[in-house]
């Protein structure tokens, strides 16, 4: 392994420079990943257990463990620290932020000072929704709805929703640098038909950040006004329209929903082609289907609001275009499935990551097509049946997404493996406490048990001890990666330049990477899925040498 | 010294991660038009709420818009135009090397634009003292009432927000200034000043869109 490594080694850039300020005031988008990454994670388990907490509650159909008003926090802190805190900035924010300038062969984002600036605001806008969390909570639910977010609610909405406003200039500044470095920083020879299909799902999400967090942003204002000065914006008895709020608001939440997805679909692309070492059947329809999406994503929010009161023509053409959806979506499951078809396949955590999102993927998605039919929809609004398809998507897909990409960069990022056996345990302990939570939740939404209630009639008790105890299984799905990968920090083999035998650029440098990326700007000359040698499909350790081709540029 | 430092100057490197500066013009403007694009997506979801509402109740909303101050709005615009003619001038004028009128100008649309902050003052206080502002002083008798309120609460959030923005506005120019008159621009090298012109016009432009939804409403 070390005959491949680059000689001589140039300081990675973990070790560049070790002293805190190094790390608070770094302008390196590697180490501002870094610095993403532990925050979201804090972030993930502070919605963790508020959920733990709701599902312990709704483990008994009384509500004994917490009050009513208890639980109204209880939902509404999962919602905003997991939609605003974890999703959004997930994979975005993490392995975007140290891939995109890797894979089109930059030294570093097209912004640097802004890139470190959105991780401040991110921590500005987390610690102090802690702080509200900490002194009372918000008990609006994530949507905010009004008049209740206006004139009922007598918890923290104007802190909390100023908090999302600011938090938002943290979306819109890594959006922005995203689509500029990629317009204009890539190497010689990157051509946009060349671009890992991780950096057009990037590119994707990022118009959607870009386009739709300005909006979210002056609706709170609007929201935040209303309540200061008890004026009637969105309140019907001072002549405001409450519906107008729920447009705006979705307006800019339903494509926060791809958001939460495209950067994931990137990820399983990228995984799917390098465990079956072949390129991805149908390049371009995978990339297009991205933009599709980020595009029909802006034409869809009014399926939220088929219940509202809107009109009936508006309904049928919401449902219409809710529908066009699923093509591009379906168009990526079958390309990926095709990509596995005849592909020298080896079962590495990763892969098991993808094969779980896939699957995971289609059961949110076609159930999404239930709620887009305007009857049904009306039947299971507001019910579990809605919280199991959103989960499906959002953790079963998303989740599981930056997991699966998080075990297969971690070398790159680290210099050292994970353990292969830990990983597949984990892999599978989340896989199977998923499916426990949320597939019963269809069934009791089905059956027409409302969310956002703590307690629930009898009958529906069993469907409940099972998600509860899926849960647990999953929380400690959850906490393994946590333990084995910082165990890993230190005792995990080296990983070597290349395990996976990958062709993307940023292989094709040492782990972890040097400081400046690549000490010489690298000219590209084949798209990212190009596997030359078909020879090492067999390899019996699981892992693979780097072909040394290729790996010095010139 | 001076001229050590000139010498420095004439010769500008890209920041580091990019190649040439070139490359670093590109991504500057790129970067400013897609921000801009976020501001016209923040102030869409404004006038997209404000054109509902003035759809919905037309006979309050042009009441409201009668309380408005023609000659001081007009005034502004013009006020405004000039300084967006200025700021043109001053890129043109970094662009030229041309350094003292560069200062002239930068200082011109600074002062254009504390005027136009200072008018729109003027009018802010004209409201309070005839209570038409929601929330802190407002009493409007009849049954229009609520439209009227509903009518200058956006017009406070909207001229609000944009002179919100003409501030911080003010502020880059100043900062430019200093740098011009420290010497930190040359015709190879003056992507801060071209774009904040973006900026600068995109303020402006919003301005030109108030005007007819705010004030030229009542007239008809």
């Amino acid at each position: 392994m070390s005959a491949v490594a680059v000689a001589p080694r140039p300081t990675s850039y973990t070790t560049s420079q070790v002293s805190t300020w190094s790390w608070l005031l770094t302008e390196d988008h590697k180490r501002i990943a870094i610095l993403y990454t532990i925050t979201i994670t804090l972030m993930f388990f502070v919605g963790g257990v508020a959920a733990t907490l709701m599902r312990l509650e709704l483990l008994t159909p009384e509500g004994d463990l917490v009050s009513s008003a208890a639980y109204n926090r209880l939902f509404t802190i999962h919602g905003v620290i997991m939609v605003w805190f974890f999703l959004i900035p997930s994979i975005p924010n993490t392995l975007g932020n140290f891939l995109v300038p890797m894979m089109i062969g930059a030294r570093d984002l097209a912004f640097p000072k802004l890139n470190l600036a959105s991780w401040y605001i991110y921590l500005f806008g987390a610690g102090f929704t802690l702080w509200a969390i900490v002194n009372g909570g918000v008990d609006t639910g994530w949507t905010f709805y009004t008049p209740y977010s206006t004139h009922s609610s007598t918890t923290h909405v104007v802190s909390t929703t100023l908090r999302i406003f600011i938090l938002g200039f943290s979306s819109i500044l890594t959006g922005l640098n995203v689509i500029v470095t990629i317009h204009t920083m890539r190497a010689p020879g990157m051509t946009w038909s060349r671009l890992p299909l991780f950096i057009w799902s990037t590119y994707a999400t990022s118009l959607i950040l870009v386009l739709a967090t300005p909006v979210l942003a002056i609706t709170l204002v609007l929201v935040a006004t209303e309540r200061i000065l008890r004026v009637g914006i969105f309140d019907p008895a001072l002549g405001g329209d409450p519906l107008l709020y729920q447009h705006l608001f979705w307006f800019y939440s339903h494509p926060a929903v791809y958001i939460m997805i495209l950067p994931g679909m990137g990820v399983i692309s990228e995984l799917i082609a390098a465990f079956a070492r072949k390129r991805v059947f149908g390049y371009g329809f995978v990339a297009a289907s991205s933009i599709a999406i980020a595009v029909l994503g802006f034409l869809v929010w009014g399926h939220h609001m088929f219940t509202a009161g809107i009109s009936v023509h508006a309904a049928l053409i919401f449902s219409l275009l809710s529908y066009l959806v699923a093509v591009p979506s379906a168009i990526k499951v079958f390309n990926w499935t095709a990509t596995l078809y005849g592909g020298s396949i080896s079962f590495e955590t990763p892969l098991l990551y993808a094969l779980a999102f896939i699957g995971l993927f289609v059961i949110g998605g076609l159930t999404g097509l239930f709620l887009a039919a305007l009857a049904v929809d009306v039947h299971v609004q507001d019910t579990y049946f809605v919280v199991a398809h959103f989960h499906y998507i959002m953790v079963g897909g998303m989740v599981t997404a930056y997991m699966g990409g998080l075990h297969y960069w971690w070398p790159k990022i680290t210099g050292r493996m994970y353990p292969e056996l830990w990983g597949k345990l984990a892999a599978l302990t989340i896989f199977v406490g998923f499916n426990l939570t949320f597939f019963p939740q269809y069934i009791v939404g089905y059956l027409g048990m409302p969310r956002r209630y703590h307690i629930y009639p009898p009958e529906f008790q069993v469907l409940n001890v099972m998600s509860t105890a899926g849960a647990s299984i999953l929380a400690v799905g959850y906490l393994l990666p946590l333990v084995y990968l910082l165990w890993s920090l230190r005792w995990g083999k080296e990983a070597g330049p290349n395990p996976w035998g990958a062709p993307g650029l940023e292989w094709q440098t040492s782990s972890p990477l040097p400081a400046h990326n690549f000490e010489v700007t690298p000219i590209v000359r084949h798209g990212p899925y190009e596997y030359p040698d078909r020879r090492v499909i067999g390899d019996p350790s699981g892992r693979r040498q780097s072909v040394a081709e290729g790996t010095d540029g010139d | 010294m001076a001229t050590e430092a000139s010498m420095v100057r004439s010769r500008p490197a890209p920041a580091e991660q990019f190649d040439d500066l070139e490359q670093q013009h590109q991504a500057a403007t790129f970067g400013m038009w897609l921000f801009l694009i976020t501001e016209v997506m923040l102030f869409g979801g404004m006038f997209t709420a404000y054109t509902w509402y003035r759809f919905l109740y037309p006979a309050g909303f042009a009441e409201g818009s009668r309380h408005m101050d023609l000659v001081l709005g007009g005034a502004n615009t013009v006020v405004l135009i000039v300084s967006s003619l200025t700021m043109a001038l001053a890129v043109h004028a970094t662009q030229t090397g041309a350094r003292r009128a560069l200062g002239r100008l930068l200082g011109a649309t600074i002062l254009l634009g504390l005027v136009f902050l200072g008018i729109k003052a003027v009018e802010y206080w004209q409201h309070y003292q005839e209570q038409l502002v929601p929330g802190i002083r407002f009493s409007f008798d009849g049954p229009l009432s609520h439209q009227v309120e509903l009518f200058f609460l956006f017009y406070f959030m909207m001229t609000g927000i944009h002179a919100v923005h003409l501030t911080i506005g003010v502020g880059i120019v100043s900062v430019l200034l200093v740098m011009a008159r420290r010497g930190k621009f040359s015709p190879a090298a003056h992507d801060p000043i071209e774009v904040t012109g973006l900026y600068w016009h995109f303020v402006d432009v919003v301005w030109i869109f108030l005007l007819p939804l705010l004030y030229l409403f009542g007239l008809g």
